[in-house]
């Protein structure tokens, strides 16, 4: 018994010299610190939202010749149409011909096209160039787009499909959205595409209010574009839709801005990016 | 840009309804309203005023204190800083509340300098009318006092401005959109056509086409003469309309020309008879040609160029712009009106060629009703008899302005087949009728002809779009999209998955994912193996964003430092994405780098108490690059480490990861210092970049069942080693060695220890490791243990010349 005691006032003489100062702070662990680009995270949440409707990931080259980015999608040669686009274009080749950078994400399409047999179902997120820089145009940005070939898609599967993106990707039970008419070489009927918005003070929030925001151009795939990929338009149809993908994060996440998407400013990358394993899932919330 | 007025609008459109409902309607048709600039609605609150008197401010020399007549109750004192306002003189006056367009602010009651002033005598740049705030508005003496004065100055006609799609050319004359609009059942088309004005002597001057063996660009030509007019300013009204939608007035005669274009989407051109010599050739410019065109440039012309010459050389600049030369002043007397086709595609050239945006290019590029050539001469004519007086000439005319039938087959089941709406064809003739199309036949043999306006329109497809825009795409119901029967596959390819999880791995170690431009400068393109003439931009929208680039480290390194110039020295930075060997779509390939700035270490950023601060190292970036072939999927075993990286490496801080020579995957270490400085990036400063695609892709497997797991019931043997060895003998090497000694027993083999300096011979380093034994048979006797110890021992000294350490 005694031995016991003298053991005990032993270990308590001990243990009252190991003290530690507990509130020293530790390391903050590297998964905290580091950042996943709100761009990633947007292909990361549509991939998500778009798996589950089953389509696939589709993507192609920067570098791309006249042919794909214009021509094969019913761009008329020197038509204004090619106007609207303001390219960047590498040097002429001995034969005259000349790449350029995609100015758009429909090249891809084309190449889907031409390698695999309907049906198709894809997004085609990707790197888009033009020459323009101001406030709100890099000559760099991000667009994705979404293609449909088989036998019987038709607009009023369009219309579902996007409402379904809108309300899975602003997450809000309901969302507004306004079909207007459009032009686009590459689709016909083409439309645009508006949701409804509040506007308040810079904040947007979706699903309410009286606002409207276009948001992405669409259509049914044009016979021209089909025929360019040795489709046969009476037999196959699809449609096709394609939006900013800065733009609608700005939009989902608030950013005022499109310019320091591209700076690798760490104090804007710890704010608006994201923690490497807060993860998009329809399981558990695209944002969580 | 498509401008018109509500006013203007109603000259086609027969219609009562209110502004927004066509505002609304225009946009849900696909003329998709721009803005509606509503003058009247904004100026509503400015009346027509007399000022009674004006006397000088008791304070203040410059001001005065007028007491006007507003017309309703007493005079209202109003404090006045123009010099133009005095007793007896008409202007505008705005009470307070109202809001000033030009200054941008609601107008209060206030003192000015102790004097009350209860509204404001306005200028023309305070309602945003003009730029002129020299003075107030002056108005006549006949302006009603107390009327609204938008109302009675014509301004509160609304402007409406229309995003056109390029397609639409119809659209780009009022009629046009009436026309649309009318077929929306937003009103009644009203029939405008004008019949031939009768000429009464042949035109005297003669047009010949001369492309000699060239393709033509002119399909036809037809001009007249209107001789003895009286040229000057046009009408109020026209001068209102040009105004509200921008034009600047300038005579008659350029006036309807004008407004010809935008009435009709028919542009036409005016020449002074008496400043062109002799007849018209339209033909391609010679080189060396030049016209000083109406803009007031002059402009260098070659063969690609179709122009109208004289006998002394170029007038005008083909569907584009006229010649100042033969330019219609006051003192036209003779005038020579032209209406023409040109070849879309080279107008278009032209234009971007020469740097001209007009509104006859506008139209002539997108393609002008070829059968309107000839008729749109009549109104314009008929316009200058009536403004201008004179005599008409016979129209003379080159070529022939072909009108292209068009008839395509359109079964009705086009309709729903492409939009999932179920039309009648009574709906459908009805639409397509009002839209200017005639349909014959029934079902599924309708056969639609396609109106000489409608260029835009070539198919079926084309018709369905019609169809649905003017019912209305919200007739178009949503329709679930069945995902089908395809099992539930990944979507991701094998590049994607890596890009995936390459990006996550990265930063759960910290680092923060930057995206940069994918064009760098030629000099930094260069410095990374780069610079190749195929990748370097023609038109680069700045000369340090010329070349594709052939790393990312470049973009990070430039961003690192820009961090630090900020105050964030200790950067961690990664970028997954395209890198460029070459211009084919096979040298296009996805990197996954990463640098490391000044403190910024893998296992932890910035000092701490607990760990001392270290700098970061090649170490830091070796762990990196493992890490993302780790993510990615790259089989860890095969992977080797040899010495040396490019030459942006520090030559001995750097090293290549392999699998074999012939497999690079990636490389690490610290750059260069010539490649920092370069890049004006100051150090320490640790990357690394590996090629995804450059991973071998696993063997599909047929299970997902992992191989059986085996547990050794006997406790694993852990003996350490010190190995001195010359300095440049790799730790690699020796680990290998012991593997080598028994591949099934060794499970394990680490480094725990490297030392250089006292005790240790100089130009030999010792290397301690931590050898792992794994028994499955039975419990290791020491006898087996030392004698596998001596085996390592004996391979290590035969491979690396290393000694246990004493």
């Amino acid at each position: 018994m005694r031995k016991d005691a003298l053991r005990g006032l032993a270990l308590e003489q001990r243990l009252n010299t190991e003290t530690v100062d507990v509130t020293l702070p530790v390391r903050e662990p590297p998964a905290e610190i580091g950042r996943i680009h709100p761009i990633s995270q947007v292909v990361d949440e549509l991939t998500a939202i778009f798996a589950d409707m089953g389509f696939a990931v589709a993507e192609g080259p920067d570098i791309e010749t006249d042919d794909y980015n214009f021509t094969k999608l019913n761009f008329p040669e020197s038509h204004p149409a090619r106007d609207m686009h303001d390219t960047f274009y590498f040097n002429p080749k001995p034969d005259g011909s000349r790449l350029l950078l995609r100015t758009h994400t429909s090249p891809v399409q084309i190449r889907t096209m031409l390698a695999q047999k309907p049906p198709i179902r894809v997004i085609i997120p990707g790197r888009t160039y033009r020459s323009d820089s101001d406030q709100t145009h890099t000559p760099m940005f991000h667009q994705v787009e979404g293609l449909v070939i088989d036998k019987g898609s038709h607009l009023g599967h369009l219309k579902w499909i996007l409402q379904e993106f809108c309300k899975a990707f602003f997450e809000v039970d309901q969302v507004k959205m306004r079909f207007r008419p459009s032009f686009f070489p590459f689709t016909e009927p083409s439309l645009e595409v508006d949701i409804q918005c509040q506007r308040d003070k810079g904040e947007i929030r979706f699903g309410e209010g009286e606002d409207w925001m276009e948001i992405l151009g669409c259509g049914m795939v044009h016979p021209n574009v089909l025929r360019n990929c040795r489709l046969d338009p009476d037999e196959y149809q699809g449609f096709a839709w394609g939006l900013g993908m800065d733009r609608i994060a700005m939009l989902k996440y608030g950013m005022p801005d499109l310019r320091p998407f591209f700076e690798a400013d760490v104090r804007w990358l710890a704010h608006y990016g994201f923690r490497p394993l807060d993860f998009p899932t329809l399981a558990g919330g695209l944002s969580n | 840009m498509m401008k018109f007025t509500l006013a203007w609008l109603k000259e086609h459109l027969d219609t009562d309804a209110p502004l927004a409902a066509i505002a609304d309607k225009l946009t849900m048709i696909g003329l998709e309203v721009e803005s509606v600039a509503d003058r009247g609605k904004m100026l509503a609150p400015f009346i027509i005023a007399r000022v009674i008197s004006a006397e000088r401010h008791p304070n203040a020399d410059r001001l005065r204190v007028c007491m006007v007549d507003t017309g309703a109750g007493d005079p209202v004192q109003v404090v006045c800083g123009a010099p133009n306002a005095r007793a007896g003189m008409k202007g505008v006056f705005v009470p307070p509340g109202a809001f000033i367009p030009g200054k941008n602010m609601t107008l209060g009651v206030g003192k000015i300098r102790g004097v009350e002033s209860r509204g404001m005598l306005v200028s023309e740049f305070e309602l945003q009318i003009s730029d002129d705030h020299e003075g107030i508005i002056e108005l006549p003496d006949a302006a009603p006092v107390g009327a609204n004065y938008a109302q009675w100055a014509g301004l509160a006609d609304p402007v409406i401005e229309i995003n056109l799609t390029p397609n639409r050319a119809d659209c780009a004359g009022v009629n046009g959109i009436a026309r649309d609009l009318a077929a929306a059942d937003m009103g009644k088309l009203r029939e405008t056509s004008i019949g031939p004005v009768e000429g009464r002597f042949p035109c005297p001057v003669k047009v010949t086409l001369d492309f000699g063996t060239t393709p033509s660009l002119c399909p036809a030509f037809a001009l007249r003469l209107v001789r003895g007019v009286k040229n000057g300013p046009s009408p109020a009204w026209l001068q209102r309309w040009l105004v509200a939608i921008g034009l600047r007035p300038i005579n008659a005669l350029v006036d309807i020309t004008n407004f010809i274009t935008y009435d009709r989407g028919r542009p036409l051109h005016v020449f002074d008879a008496a400043k062109v010599h002799g007849n018209l050739t339209v033909r391609r410019a010679r080189d060396g040609e030049t016209l000083l065109a109406l803009d007031g440039k002059r402009y260098a012309l070659d063969p690609t160029i179709c122009v109208i010459a004289d006998e002394t050389g170029v007038e005008s600049l083909a569907g584009i712009m006229g010649g100042e030369a033969t330019g219609c002043s006051e003192t036209t007397t003779d005038v020579l009106i032209e209406s023409a086709l040109w070849d879309p595609l080279n107008i278009a050239q032209t234009g971007r060629k020469l740097g001209i945006n007009s509104d006859a290019r506008y139209r002539f590029e997108r393609g002008v009703d070829p059968a309107f050539m000839l008729p749109g001469l009549e109104p314009a004519t008929r316009m200058v008899l009536d403004l201008c007086g004179g005599e008409p000439s016979e129209v003379t005319v080159a070529g022939t302005p072909e009108v292209p039938a068009r008839i395509i087959d359109f079964p009705l089941t086009e309709v729903p087949r492409l939009t999932g709406l179920t039309i009648d064809q009574r709906e459908v003739e009805r639409v397509l009728g009002r839209l200017g199309f005639s349909v014959a036949g029934t079902g599924k043999n309708l056969k639609v002809t396609v109106p000489s306006w409608r260029g835009d329109v070539e198919g079926k497809a084309d018709l369905v779009e019609e169809v649905v825009r003017i019912l209305g795409v919200d007739r178009v119901a949503a329709t679930p999209f069945d995902r089908g029967e395809a099992p539930r596959k990944p979507v991701l390819t094998a590049i994607q998955l890596r890009t995936r999880k390459a990006k996550r791995a990265l930063a759960t170690r910290g680092m923060v994912e930057a995206v940069a431009w994918s064009f760098i400068s030629k000099a930094q393109a260069e410095l990374f193996g780069g610079g190749k003439a195929e990748l370097a931009l023609a038109n680069p929208i700045a000369s340090d964003l010329s070349d594709m680039r052939p790393s990312l480290i470049p973009g990070l390194a430039a961003a690192a430092q820009k961090n630090a110039d900020r105050g964030f020295a200790d950067v961690a930075l990664f970028e997954v994405g395209q890198v460029f060997r070459g211009d084919r779509p096979q040298d296009q390939l996805t990197a996954a780098s990463g640098v490391r700035r000044a403190l910024a270490k893998a296992t932890g950023i910035g000092r701490s108490w607990s760990t001392p601060a270290g700098e970061v190292d090649a170490f830091d970036a070796k762990a990196d690059a493992l890490a993302v072939l780790a993510a990615a999927g790259a089989p860890a075993q095969a992977l080797q480490v040899v010495p040396g990286g490019p030459p942006w490496f520090h030559p001995g801080r750097s090293g290549t990861i392999q699998i074999g020579p012939q497999n690079v995957l990636g490389h690490f270490g610290e750059l260069h210092p010539r490649a920092l400085e370069a890049l004006d990036a100051e150090g320490p400063l640790v990357a690394f970049e590996v090629i995804l695609e450059n991973i071998p892709q696993p063997k599909a497997r047929a299970t997902r069942a992992r191989p059986v797991l085996e547990l050794s019931p006997f406790q694993p043997v852990e003996r350490d080693f010190a190995f001195v060895v010359d300095r440049t003998v790799k730790a690699a090497d020796i680990l290998r060695a012991t593997q080598s000694v028994d591949r099934k027993l060794i499970t394990n083999v680490t480094v725990f220890d490297v030392y250089e300096g006292e005790g240790i011979e100089p130009g030999k380093k010792s290397i301690a490791i931590t050898v792992t034994l794994q028994p499955r048979e039975k419990t290791m006797t020491d006898a087996e243990i030392e004698a596998v110890a001596a085996k390592i021992v004996a391979e290590v000294g035969k491979r690396t010349g290393g000694v246990l350490r004493a």
